[in-house]
């Protein structure tokens, strides 16, 4: 083969980071001089590929899946940054392979954006896919959540040995009547928390959709106590302490878990898992914990109500000084309806700080018919947080931020604190 | 069952006995509800209570005998699997809605109702889903969708804002009035610049995002109406609504 794509493309990465920016640059570069790249780099794993899909808690639940795997003693590639874009990937691999575009790995763990998957399990078959939810964000770019959930089956469709489904989200776990080719495997919840995840159908008022205690799951997400679970595995129940925050990413441990036992097969080293998934940080924005002025801060990632609403019953507002910050650009979905579908009054006692993002008004707004109060309203982030700080020195701190206004709070808190960095 | 706020939670009683409380129905909260259309609910009930009135929030679901003594009627939007599991029992209620509407019974229908309370869907495929009728208007489905921000005019209510997601494109009859004019998005179809239907006191329209938070002036229209019809007065000492108007204002300056 021609090594200079690839040497191409790795001279573009070099020289995108050094313009500090742009992750998926350089994969178009190598997209347009070499379009077999990706698929040879990645079809020579003798543990093949591994898809983590779904609206929410991908990220997350990726950096799970990479880290059981690793504890396992295998090397794993995957798209650390976030880049869930099949560009992303071809990105990705230019950092790790060698000038002959060979990847040395036994396993890929890709986290892919449902429409992107779509376009790269065309290129890619996964051995094995991780799908997660459906829940009602992105319904600007995907119109109706039966939408997403047809481009979720188009990825387990294509995958070649084993597709591990969400048991509780009735769209995801209805996949399973059209995979044909795939063993199917599930993860799920003991009857007693169903009510604390409602699925997308539940959010209002009716009773639940959540199907079928009888599918038989291979993880059972057992209990919850702070921050420590219990998963039932094979008919065991283990009990571990997490570094994850939030109920939603405790549930995407039980998803991480089977997936992680459907690459093993037999070989898995079940302590070791467990060990494993007690070490593991949360990710990027996603319950993040960090130190501004002596005090904690935590950065809760919203997107959708559901998400918004675990969020909520995760952290405990008191004694806590609370931020919003709400941007509807394209990476945060532009439409604001879903705010109307997130119950605030566990926020009323302490009312939130400040309010902020380009849709600050609108979330002023909401929190106004839910009766809470809010301290201020600044829709510039940077004026935000610094006012956010001042006024609730002293005081842990919490902000609870779309994907965009996030990445624009941590910038700021970047100059303020120090910000776990990732490559 | 979630920890979502039930119908009983949102009711509420008048702060002044004097003034009554009045019975708004959502319908198919369940199938229904799929962008925030609790939130017109919630706005209404919170603009009553702002006011001394009390709410008593009513939902219907599908099977649900239909309650007797209604004041606002609510409709959202659904998918259009949503859309399927309501039709029957909507067309077993029509002749009751059908009653209430004729009679000035004031109502909301967002999207997948609106749609519905015309005179047919024409699927994209071709099959024709009957409506109930109260609307002269028809719903074909497109193969684009139409998506993003609206801004749009109305004499009746000023300045209205709202997000629309839809395929379906809805053509008004001869004896239909649209809601208003669109000066930024699609409205009811790709061609027109029209949005929304107005009939007797029904307010149409495609616009979510939620509707009456940032129209409140659509929110007083069904509440003066309703409370009007009912006490034969509506006794308003104003909302302030500063929030809501640099929300609108925001709102406007947004890309499509």
């Amino acid at each position: 083969m021609n090594p200079l794509p690839v040497l191409v493309g790795k001279a573009a990465r070099f020289a995108s980071r050094l313009r500090g920016g742009g992750s998926a640059f350089p994969g178009l570069v190598v997209e347009r001089l070499d379009p077999g790249f990706m698929g040879r780099a990645l079809s020579t794993l003798p543990r093949g590929v591994v898809v983590v899909s779904g609206t929410n808690g991908k990220t997350t639940t990726t950096k799970m899946v990479v880290e059981l795997l690793e504890g396992q003693g295998l090397t794993v590639f995957t798209n650390r940054t976030g880049s869930n874009f099949t560009r992303g990937v071809a990105a990705a691999l230019l950092g790790e392979v060698d000038w002959r575009g060979r990847l040395q790995a036994d396993v890929a763990v890709l986290e892919l954006d449902e429409a992107h998957a779509v376009h790269f399990v065309k290129l890619v078959p996964p051995r094995y896919s991780l799908l997660l939810n459906v829940l009602r964000d992105q319904l600007d770019r995907f119109g109706e959540i039966d939408a997403t959930t047809r481009l979720l089956e188009r990825i387990a469709l294509a995958t070649t040995d084993t597709v591990v489904l969400n048991r509780e989200d009735p769209r995801v776990a209805g996949l399973a009547s059209s995979i044909t080719a795939a063993d199917v495997v599930y993860f799920g919840l003991d009857a007693s928390l169903r009510s604390t995840f409602p699925n997308d159908d539940e959010l209002r008022g009716a009773a639940g959709t959540a199907p079928a205690s009888a599918l038989p799951a291979d993880v059972v997400l057992a209990s919850v106590d702070g921050n420590a679970a219990s998963f039932e595995v094979e008919g065991t129940t283990t009990r571990t302490d997490l570094r994850l925050r939030g109920v939603y990413n405790i549930f995407n441990a039980a998803a991480a878990l089977a997936a992680a036992r459907a690459v093993l097969g037999g070989s898995a080293d079940g302590d070791r898992l467990f060990s494993s998934l007690a070490a593991v940080e949360p990710a990027f924005g996603r319950g993040e914990s960090l130190v501004v002025d002596g005090q904690a801060l935590e950065l809760v990632l919203v997107k959708n109500p559901s998400g918004f609403r675990l969020g909520l019953k995760s952290f405990d507002p008191a004694g806590c000084a609370t931020m919003i910050a709400i941007n509807d650009n394209y990476a945060d979905g532009r439409d604001m309806s879903w705010l109307w579908d997130v119950d605030f009054d566990s926020l009323g006692l302490g009312g939130v700080d400040v309010v902020s993002g380009v849709r600050a008004y609108d979330m002023a707004l909401r929190l106004k018919y839910d009766d809470v109060r809010v301290g201020a309203v600044e829709p510039d982030t940077t004026d935000a947080l610094r006012q956010f700080i001042r006024g609730s020195a002293g005081r842990p701190k919490r902000i609870f931020c779309t994907y965009t206004a996030m990445l624009a709070v941590r910038r700021e808190l970047s100059k303020i604190t120090k910000v776990e960095v990732v490559s | 069952m979630s920890d979502a706020p039930s119908a009983a939670a949102l009711t509420g009683a008048p702060a002044d006995p004097q003034k009554g409380s009045l019975r708004i129905l959502q319908l198919y909260p369940r199938e229904m509800n799929i962008y925030g259309d609790y939130g017109n609910v919630l706005v209404l009930k919170q603009r009553l209570a702002w006011r001394g009135y009390g709410a008593e929030i009513l939902e219907h679901n599908a099977g649900d005998p239909f309650p007797d003594d209604v004041d606002i009627i609510v409709g959202g939007g659904g998918q259009d699997s949503g859309q399927v599991v309501i039709q029957e029992d909507l067309q077993a209620i029509a002749p009751r809605l059908r009653e209430l509407a004729e009679d000035g019974t004031p109502m909301l229908l967002i999207c997948g109702l609106y749609q519905l309370f015309g005179n047919s869907f024409r699927t994209y495929e071709g099959t024709v889903i009957p409506g109930i009728g109260v609307l002269d208007l028809e719903t074909r489905g497109g193969s684009e969708r139409l998506i993003g921000n609206v801004v749009a005019t109305s004499e009746e209510f000023g300045e209205i804002h709202g997000y629309e997601n839809h395929s379906g494109q809805t053509f008004l009859g001869s004896g239909l009035r649209p809601l208003a004019t669109v000066i930024k998005g699609a409205g009811n179809n790709a061609g027109e610049k029209h949005e929304g239907a107005r009939y007797r006191n029904i307010v149409a329209s495609y616009l979510h995002g939620s509707l009456l938070p940032k129209n409140p002036a659509i929110a007083d229209y069904l509440l003066r109406t309703a409370a009007e019809r009912k006490f034969g007065a509506f006794e308003d000492d104003g909302v302030d609504d500063s929030l809501a108007d640099l929300a609108r204002q925001h709102a406007g300056a947004r890309p499509r």
